[in-house]
């Protein structure tokens, strides 16, 4: 009989430390409550359906547990009873999947105003590269990076002359303005993961890849690599910085050009 | 045929294939180490898989010390602790739940669930075994190569997986891992399709497909699925071999490592990604299948009453099996794919829970209105429920694309993966060990251990994961030896950690326990009466028990009716055994 309780007790058990749980999401700071909206949904829908399921297995332990003379009914099938139950379970399904396609549909969709920064993530560290005054990034390739010109600007394309390039220091955003974050990679696969911003992507050697967020909080904010990249990967962190427009022009120009760093 | 003639008739097809001789055993030798009596092999498979297992295990607990306990042992470099997580995921997901499973279950439930002798290639499964102990030897070895094991995650990824920058990468570590794992996918290739031309051309008289026990129907249709699975794996693990040898660059662009051109470029990473989960997804359900089948006989025999729901069970497995190889992008959801691929895998894998919630609903339905024996593995079936119900939802975030951002690579991933793939498989194996031991062995297992290794096991391991999952959510990321300091992650975390260890430490305990147990009771254990859990499958139907070389004796069972005819009214006793041809069930008129 203590399994019947015990069931009756993960399902009490696991709703309470849910509830009182001082473990959750960070505070948003970005535009992706709809995220944050499709998960509180599922958990929902999951919570119901994992508490029905598992307190009706523990009235079925407690009600048809073996006692002298009981005698299990002879039920091989029950049509109507399958039916009905895998159209509910479409149902539920489909409300789960359908409001996350609908932000999926967002979430790869950048808005046309959105300005393009690239991360340029390596062994174990993250650098940046915000367009200069042209508002356009000049072209890149790995087969360039040296010493002196770490990101593999291409120095013969105009447009990436006045790219500011930032080395292993804080990014800097300003608040309200979209963004299009530019992942690459030098060597191995890296994640470009702030937790607060909800999204998240991986950057893969040889090939560019996106997300895009508008950032809707200001303060400090820390950037953590989520995918395996060798002995450095928890050690990979860095910090953006989400300012008003006005700190964030201020920061700006203080920043160096491709042209100037080549010079020097 | 239709639905009561499933049941049970009294016509029985002619024999198709005669009664063969089979190969016996002339010496020790051939007996006991090359062997090629299923049942032998079984054992080998499963032995070595426990110890390989109990490796795996120890480098649990050496993680989680790491992890609730960080800074006091300090011989867990961070090198050591990738290797740690490395070795211990692929040896509990290869070599420990696929081998046991099918290489085990498979070899042992087969041929005597569907009644024949042995398996039709008796030679190719021997060699079947022998592949896979060198592939565990080769694994083993790759601890003791300069550099150590590869510490590359069990997903192996290149770059990093074949770069300097990761433990093994550069040495040996991760040769010997992709030997290994193409050895053992060799071993399986011969055992895999012994196991299902069996299943296909060595059954009984009167054993139709749709009279197979659950159990037959669970590896059946997992072998089949890692037949076309392993191969995408053998394929990555050449190529990436290659590229490390050989200088090739399938999966390696151009790329700088530590300040320095590698002569690599034009590969793609993403494409190993593709390969690895073309495979790996498929291996979920590898493992989760057999499970599924077994579970289903364990719940029926022990709640004394038909499985509800027999041919939904059986086409929610088939369907599950196909749906399972148009899935494997949602592993990939934040990979740089294409993210438009995120709207169709989301899509499949979403469709995959309706089948697999129709199973849960049907093993909650056998119990309802039964005569449930809570006997141990009975208690391991419901344990097996809970947790796979738990773990199963929680795949509903990870695969709805969008909800997956956020918690991709953080714990919340491992916390689910454990409870569906590592917890809810291992109940079954500890259910069907106790339920089946009688049959190996001809003794029980020790009652009061068991109880103390079910209650241990079980509460512990849903202590352990289901916090694991609120790590997840505050955001920590999986694969990080510690949390280092981060303004988000409040202390507490490290707290629950460290309570988090302790329940594992427990957990790992219980299995000592239990290893104590099924060593001490082959000499101590209670002798078993013949079917003592009245069950009405083959297996316990067999002239002498434990069965036999031949398992048959001089003649070979003939079948007459469905593997659940239990608690049938009007019958004499509360099940009908498969060999019986006994009174028609009520209400049955047909012939
Ligand atoms: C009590 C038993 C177990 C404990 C305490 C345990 C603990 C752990 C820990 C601490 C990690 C590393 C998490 C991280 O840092 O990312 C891990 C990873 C993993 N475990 Fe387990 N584990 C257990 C059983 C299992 C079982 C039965 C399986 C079988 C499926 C399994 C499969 C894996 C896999 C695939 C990984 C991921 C490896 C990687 O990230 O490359 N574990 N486990
Ligand atoms: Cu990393
Ligand atoms: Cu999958």
């Amino acid at each position: 009989m203590a399994i019947a309780l015990v069931l009756v007790l993960v399902v009490v058990g696991s709703i309470v430390f849910h509830i009182f749980s001082p473990w959750w999401w960070t505070p948003i700071a970005s535009n992706w409550g709809t995220i944050d909206a499709t998960l509180t949904i599922t958990f929902w829908i999951t919570g119901a359906v994992f508490a029905a399921v598992i307190l009706f297995l523990a009235w079925c332990v407690y009600r048809y547990r073996h006692t002298p003379g009981r005698v299990a009914a002879y039920q091989p099938e029950n049509k109507k009873l399958e039916i009905w139950l895998t159209v509910v379970t479409g149902i539920g399904v489909a409300a789960l999947l359908a409001p996350g396609l609908v932000v999926w549909a967002d979430y790869v969709t950048v808005p046309d105003d959105a300005v393009e920064i690239e991360v340029v993530a390596l062994q174990w560290q993250w650098n940046y590269r915000l367009p200069g005054a042209d508002g356009k990034l000049g072209t890149v390739d790995n087969r360039l990076i040296t010493f002196e010109n770490p990101l593999g600007i291409n120095p013969g394309d105009k447009a990436g002359l006045d790219d500011l390039v930032i080395e292993a220091d804080a990014l800097h955003l300003p608040i309200g303005q979209p963004v299009k974050m530019l992942l690459r990679s030098i060597d191995v696969l890296h994640d470009y993961y702030v937790p607060e911003f909800r999204a998240k992507m991986d950057m893969v050697p040889g090939t560019v890849t996106y997300f895009w967020f508008t950032p809707t909080r200001t303060g400090t904010f820390e950037v953590l690599c989520a995918e395996l990249c060798g002995v450095g990967h928890s050690f990979m962190r860095g910090e953006v910085i989400i300012d008003t427009e006005e700190d964030f022009q201020i920061w700006r120009d203080e920043q160096e050009t491709f042209a100037s760093l080549s010079e020097s | 045929m239709d639905e009561a003639n499933i049941r049970a008739s009294k016509d029985i097809p002619p024999a198709e294939v005669a009664d063969v001789e089979l190969y016996h055993a002339k010496s020790f030798w051939t007996k006991y180490v090359f062997s090629q009596d299923a049942k032998v092999i079984a054992i080998q498979y499963s032995g070595t898989a426990a110890a390989i297992g109990f490796v795996a295990l120890v480098l649990s607990w050496l993680m989680r010390l790491q992890l609730g306990f960080p800074g006091l042992a300090d011989f867990i470099t961070i090198e050591a602790y990738y290797q740690f997580v490395t070795i211990h995921g692929m040896i509990m997901v290869v070599y420990l739940l696929t081998a046991v499973f099918l290489g085990g279950f498979g070899n042992y439930l087969i041929p005597l669930m569907v009644g024949a002798r042995d398996m039709v290639f008796p030679y190719i499964n021997m060699l079947s075994f022998w592949f896979y102990f060198l592939a565990v030897v080769l694994l083993v070895v790759s601890f003791f190569v300069p550099g150590g094991p590869t510490g590359a995650g069990w997903t192996l990824y290149p770059p990093q997986a074949i770069l300097s920058g990761t433990p093994g990468g550069s040495g040996a570590g991760i040769i010997m891992m992709l030997l290994s794992l193409i050895v053992f996918i060799i071993g399986f290739t011969m055992g895999g399709l012994n196991y299902v031309v069996t299943v296909l051309q060595g059954r009984a008289r009167g054993m139709t497909l749709m009279r197979l026990p659950l159990s037959v129907w669970g590896i059946f249709t997992a072998s089949v699925m890692a037949l076309l699975a392993f191969p995408a794996l053998l394929v990555a693990s050449v190529m990436m071999l290659f590229d490390r040898l050989l200088g090739t660059s399938f999966f390696m662009p151009t790329l700088i490592e530590m300040g320095e051109q590698l002569s690599y470029g034009g590969g793609s990473p993403i494409m190993f990604q593709h390969l690895f989960w073309f495979f790996g997804h498929p291996e979920v359900y590898i493992v989760a299948l057999p499970a599924f089948g077994i579970v289903s006989d364990l719940l029926s025999t022990h709640a004394r009453k038909t499985i509800f729901g027999y041919r939904m069970m059986v086409w929610a497995i088939i369907g599950i099996g196909g749906l399972s190889f148009i899935v494997w992008a949602h592993h990939m959801y934040v990979s740089g794919m294409n993210p438009y691929f995120g709207f169709f895998f989301a899509t499949t894998t979403l469709i995959i829970a309706v089948p697999t919630a129709i199973k849960v609903y049907n093993w909650v339905l056998t119990l309802w209105r039964g005569d449930i024996h809570l006997t141990i593995p009975m208690l391991f079936s419901l344990a097996f429920i809970v947790t796979f119900v738990n773990g199963g939802l929680t795949g509903l975030f990870l695969g709805n694309v969008v909800v997956d951002v956020p918690l991709s690579d953080t714990m919340f991933v491992v916390a689910h993966f454990h409870m569906v793939m590592g917890v809810a498989p291992l109940m079954v194996i500890f259910g069907a060990i106790y339920h089946w031991y009688p049959n190996v062995t001809g003794r029980m297992l020790d009652e009061a251990m068991g109880k103390w290794h079910f209650w241990v096991t079980f509460v512990g391991s849903y202590l352990i994961f289901f916090p694991m999952h609120y790590v997840g959510l505050v955001g920590v990321p999986r694969r990080y030896p510690e949390l280092g300091d981060s303004a988000f992650i409040p202390d507490s975390v490290q707290m629950l950690n460290s309570f988090i260890s302790l329940a594992a430490f427990a957990v790992g305990f219980a299995q000592l326990l239990f290893i104590y147990n099924v060593i001490t009771s082959l000499r101590r254990g209670k002798i078993a009466e013949k079917n003592p859990w009245r069950a009405t499958t083959l297996e316990w139907q067999t002239p002498d028990m434990p069965p036999t070389h031949g398992n048959w004796g001089d003649e070979l069972p003939v079948v007459y009716r469905w593997p659940y005819d239990y608690s049938v009214p009007g019958a004499a006793e509360d099940f009908i055994a498969q060999n019986d041809p006994g009174p028609q069930p009520a209400g049955e008129t047909k012939t």
